[in-house]
């Protein structure tokens, strides 16, 4: 066996109640759910954690995608196979359809929960630009009291979200609005299973000719995912020529502020953003006259 | 800390353990189970050479703490071999010298296992997705997949073959019935 990591206290609660409780009361508290970012974390890079909380007994209860009165909800323990593989997603939502058949391996989405891919915070989580273009929120619950986070305000910096201590977040809603289009857009260093590079989520509405509602985000090129809203405003009320799109692109890669890292360099980052957002644009745009 | 005690189904056999909660179930099959088929190698999910199914699905075991498989039934590689007979899967893999250093294979078998038993019938398209995230330093990937696809054709055949004992039983979905005739175990719940 390799070097042992010291270890923690582990508990199983067999409820959501039970669950808050425990993570209202103790310090510090960690929660696993899919564990593919975790366990590693432990084993290999030196996270400690003191209390783990396992939700390994809630996935029946939080493993769903819903789609009633115009809300798609999603079970914060629904593993990315199993999203993928949802009709509702795949019909009313391309964009995450399309990220969510990208993340890792079959093995990583078997194991992965969406949740888990928001609430690690990771500025590459490839769940969290379409998430984002389709304005979707998060349902958070603690004991005694539950809010709801808009996802632009949820992610906060780096693996950091607007969680308060004793909060779960157990649900992901969007609406998805008629007559809209998008597109998913990824960059890795190799097809399949890898650590996004870059990303690109597009989503917009046509009326006749001219772009009548966009939105754009990007992930793996900021401190966290983020809406590219000066793109957006650039691209609204405009018809569709490539000197638009082109535009629109490079403002969407102005707004990011990569790093340069193992994957790629600031520079390559940002180029790399600008065409994927013209990728986005052009597919989009051509299902969305499919769609007409 | 407390070890936690775990109980699971591992290749049909009941097992009870107490583990240390951050011991992975890669860690658990290998050293203290000596079910060695499964390999070590990256430990960060990049290569997938430590796959198993787990209640049906293919997973890393190495990111997977063995508390977290407590209740679940795991097949591992030498849990396909029956009475000393290579499941057609493996028969492929020889035959279509799908192996060459071999580390890989064992995880690529079980990826394929698990795609088996979700699609009898894949394309060549689905088992290059199911078998994505099973990196071969070899490159091995082309017979692999010729393998795979051989292994579909195989225990189609078998199923007709055996489909004779089972005309007049109750309606049975084909792939399932395959598979059980290979793992009869696993309709016996953990329980």
């Amino acid at each position: 066996m390799r070097a042992t990591a010291p270890t923690f206290d582990y508990y199983t609660p067999k409820t959501v109640t039970e669950v808050l409780n425990l993570i209202g009361k103790l310090r510090p508290v960690s929660i696993i759910a899919g564990g593919t970012d975790f366990v590693p974390a432990v084993r290999l890079k030196g996270f400690r954690p003191k209390h783990v909380v396992s939700l390994v007994n809630l996935r029946k209860e939080l493993s769903y995608v819903t789609f009633k009165d115009g809300t798609v909800r999603i079970g914060a323990l629904t593993k990315i196979r199993d999203a993928q593989r949802s009709e509702h997603l795949r019909k009313k939502a391309t964009c995450l359809h399309e990220a969510l058949s990208q993340i890792g391996s079959v093995q990583i989405r078997n194991m992965a929960t969406i949740g888990g891919n928001l609430c690690n915070a990771s500025p590459a989580a490839d769940s969290a630009p379409p998430l984002l273009v389709l304005d979707a929120s998060v349902e958070v619950i603690r004991k005694g009291g539950r809010r709801t986070i808009p996802l632009e305000d949820f992610f906060v910096g780096p693996g950091k979200t607007a969680l308060r201590k004793g909060e779960l977040l157990r649900e992901i809603t969007f609406r998805p609005e008629a007559g809209t289009a998008s597109s998913f857009q990824k960059l890795g260093r190799t097809r399949g299973e890898d650590i996004s590079t870059a990303t690109a989520a597009v989503l917009l509405k046509t009326d006749g000719s001219k772009i009548s509602h966009a939105r754009i985000a990007l992930g793996s090129v900021a401190p966290t995912p983020i809406r590219a809203h000066k793109a957006e405003k650039e691209l609204v009320g405009k018809a569709a020529s490539e000197s638009v799109l082109d535009s629109v692109a490079s403002k969407a890669s102005e707004e990011a502020s990569p790093i340069s890292d193992v994957r790629a360099t600031a520079d390559y980052r940002r180029s790399a953003v600008k065409a994927l957002v013209m990728r986005g644009l052009a597919e989009a745009l051509e299902s969305a006259r499919g769609d007409a | 800390m407390h070890d936690m005690n775990v109980r699971m189904r591992i290749n049909g056999e009941s097992v009870t353990l107490d583990v240390p909660p951050n011991e992975v179930l890669l860690d658990t099959l290998r050293t203290r189970l000596g079910l060695t088929g499964t390999k070590d190698v990256c430990r960060t999910g990049d290569c997938c050479a430590c796959t198993v199914l787990l209640d049906g699905r293919a997973v890393n075991s190495c990111l997977m703490f063995t508390a977290e498989a407590n209740g679940s039934d795991i097949l591992t590689i030498e849990g396909l071999t029956q009475n000393e007979k290579l499941h057609p899967l493996q028969e492929a893999f020889v035959e279509e010298d799908a192996t060459h250093c071999g580390y890989c294979t064992p995880g690529m078998i079980m990826s394929a296992y698990a795609l088996l038993q979700e699609n009898p019938n894949p394309t060549r398209k689905d088992v290059e997705e199911a078998l994505a995230g099973n990196l071969c330093r070899c490159g091995t990937y082309y017979s692999a997949v010729n393998a795979v696809l051989k292994a579909s054709q195989k225990l189609k055949q078998n199923l007709r073959s055996s489909s004779l004992a089972f005309r007049k039983s109750e309606q049975v979905d084909s792939c399932s019935l395959s598979f059980q005739l290979h793992h009869s175990w696993r309709s016996i719940p953990v329980d």
